[in-house]
């Protein structure tokens, strides 16, 4: 009968101790795992969407809120931007490649996004069926949408106007869905892409109603643009010089601003990261609060078990036996919390992620990181401190004083 | 054969004993007498190897015990000598059979059903082997007790006041079973008691004074 065995046993003959350890450790553990996981995911998510894309232009506000409404799709937008002034930072010289983008409307939650070609090179955007939007009220929608709103090629909805709810539906027109993108893991897997001028039109409606069927003539409305606002416009930069010029051009020769993802999202996530600490210190105080109750467990187990012990001693147990017996104890049940724990944190945040209602930040329990054996090892780690000390007064213990005790 | 030479222990309040010299024939039975204080534990400590000497050597089977590692002295215990306690201390956590599987592999001895199956059947609680202890009776456990001191088949079986907290008839029947399995396993014998109910079972005694 191995050292091994007889921890398990006397583990699981006193279920209800080993129980509130286990769980103790498991929350503990469950809360870093839930920590680690989404933090990673968001990060990944602020970093994976704003790849090609060095700076933002819209109207002024809250830089941050820009980012998030044009990178991220999840704020409002800070307002409109005249399309002529927009064409104009286009052509400038520091400029490599620049996306318009108009937002307003919205199917089922999910924003149609009113943009150009551009917006497929800088996205690195394919089609898995179907192809791009071409003609006004053609759509093109990320792979997740498909899932979720059971859209296929050739179905028709009807856009609602703002960006959440759909009280205000556009009845006039009707978009059809023309493609569907490859899944791209970034935000574009929940958008729907259409032209600028659907969006335009979708609004216009009224003053232009007796125009809509005359779709030739749409296609050379050029002059009309020219009055024309959009939300924002994405700024993919020629050289790195354009770094130090570009933003402070904007910001100080139109009224309009300039805002950078990469810094935006930093400043966002480290905003984020104080409420991320703050649960990894309280996460951190539930293990350390675990360990002291795994150490008391065994210590006051150690007690009752003392001549427990004397007696494997004169069975023949050496004092290195006794040791492992006891160190075994403590190691198996905080190695059980964490694995509880992990495996809890997983699940739950699978859980979250599937109520959450925005679907661009969705977030899921089912992928695995390699951080993750560093909870492994804090658990290993908490086991040995708790019952380090116990497992050292059974391997000193006077077996002569303790059974002559009795 | 087991030697006592020139023995002597301090107590840890500087109170001293000595115990007069003492050699135990292989197989013979015997009965360590005195009352209560009179070191019977500390000398039954000190057989066994739990508890060192000041002075003086223990020599079981050619081997001075004390002279061995902490390590070999329990494993040489483990291997050559039972203990039987006033009270029969189970591991609680554990079944019968484990129990006594488990007084083999501390003893670094391979795990043998068969032994365990004979042991008990010897002592007439077989049909206990999957039982827990907090399921036997007071008698019961004392049997389980007694098969664990034998199941190494140990050259030396100690028993310390094995009668003292059963009746007459358990008492009876517990002696009977110590000199039966003493006999069985070819192993001597000593009883440590105060018990009067024992004495007339034995012809060699050692008393303490």
């Amino acid at each position: 009968m191995s050292p091994l065995k007889i921890s398990w046993k006397s583990i699981w003959s006193k279920p209800l101790s080993s129980v509130l350890n286990i769980i103790l450790i498991a929350f503990g553990t469950g809360i870093l795992t839930i920590l680690l996981l989404a933090s990673k995911q968001i990060s990944d998510k602020l970093e994976n969407n704003s790849k090609d894309i060095d700076l933002v232009v819209g109207a002024k506000g809250s830089p941050l809120q820009l980012i998030l409404s044009s990178i991220y799709y999840i704020d409002f937008p800070t307002g409109n931007i005249p399309l002529k002034e927009a064409q104009e930072l286009a052509r400038s010289p520091f400029v490599k490649k620049a996306v318009p983008l108009a937002l307003g409307d919205n199917y089922n939650g999910v924003r149609i996004v009113g943009t150009d070609s551009n917006f497929v090179g800088i996205y690195k955007l394919k089609v898995k069926e179907g192809k791009f939007w071409q003609s006004d009220f053609e759509t093109t929608i990320g792979s997740s949408i498909a899932k979720n709103q059971k859209l296929k090629i050739g179905d028709t909805f009807y856009g609602a106007h703002g960006l959440t709810g759909s009280t205000d539906i556009h009845k006039t027109h009707a978009y059809k869905v023309a493609g569907i993108l490859t899944p791209q893991g970034n935000v574009t897997d929940n958008l729907i892409l259409t032209n600028i001028s659907s969006v335009w039109k979708m609004h216009d409606h009224e003053e232009k109603e007796e125009h809509d069927h005359d779709s030739k003539h749409k296609e050379k409305e050029a002059p009309e643009i020219q009055n024309k606002e959009i939300t924002s416009l994405l700024i993919q930069y020629r050289s790195p010089m354009s770094v130090v010029m570009f933003p402070r051009m904007v910001n100080e020769s139109t009224n309009m601003q300039a805002a950078s993802p990469a810094q935006e999202s930093t400043r966002l996530f480290s905003l984020i990261g104080i409420g991320v600490d703050t649960l990894q210190w309280f996460a951190l105080l539930i293990m350390f609060i675990a360990a002291i109750s795994v150490f008391v467990n065994l210590y006051n187990s150690l007690k009752e078990r003392s001549y427990d012990l004397a007696i494997m001693r004169t069975l023949g147990a050496s004092r290195a036996k006794l040791f492992l017996i006891v160190i075994t104890e403590g190691i198996m049940l905080t190695l059980a919390g964490t694995i509880i724990g992990i495996a809890l944190g997983h699940l739950a945040l699978e859980f979250i992620g599937s109520n959450q209602e925005s679907s661009q930040a969705r977030l899921t329990g089912l992928i695995l990181l390699g951080d993750e054996a560093y909870l492994f090892a804090a658990g290993l780690a908490i086991g040995i401190f708790a019952s380090i000390i116990p497992a050292v007064q059974a391997y000193r213990s006077n077996i002569s004083k303790i059974l002559s005790k009795n | 054969m087991i030697a006592l030479n020139a023995v002597a222990h301090n107590y840890e309040n500087g109170h001293k004993i000595g115990f007069k010299d003492w050699q135990v024939d292989d197989g013979s039975q015997w009965l360590l007498l005195g009352a209560s204080g009179s070191g019977k534990t500390t000398l039954l400590h000190i057989l066994t190897g739990i508890l060192k000497p000041r002075q003086g050597s223990v020599v079981i089977n050619g081997t001075s015990i004390y002279d061995l590692s902490s390590k070999h002295l329990d494993q040489f215990r483990g291997r050559n000598i039972g203990i039987i306690f006033q009270r029969p201390h189970l591991i609680k956590s554990l079944t019968i059979k484990e129990n006594l599987v488990m007084a083999q592999s501390f003893a670094n001895l391979p795990t043998n059903l068969n032994r365990v199956q004979e042991v008990l059947a010897s002592l007439g609680i077989a049909d206990k082997k999957d039982a827990y202890p907090s399921e036997l009776s007071q008698g019961q456990l004392q049997r389980v007790s007694i098969a664990r001191a034998v199941i190494n088949r140990p050259t030396l079986l100690i028993a310390d006041e094995p009668t003292s907290s059963l009746d007459d008839k358990n008492a009876a029947a517990v002696l009977e079973l110590l000199i039966d399995q003493s006999g069985i396993n070819q192993a001597t014998l000593i009883v440590a008691t105060h018990d009067k109910r024992v004495k007339d079972a034995f012809t060699n005694t050692y008393e303490l004074s």
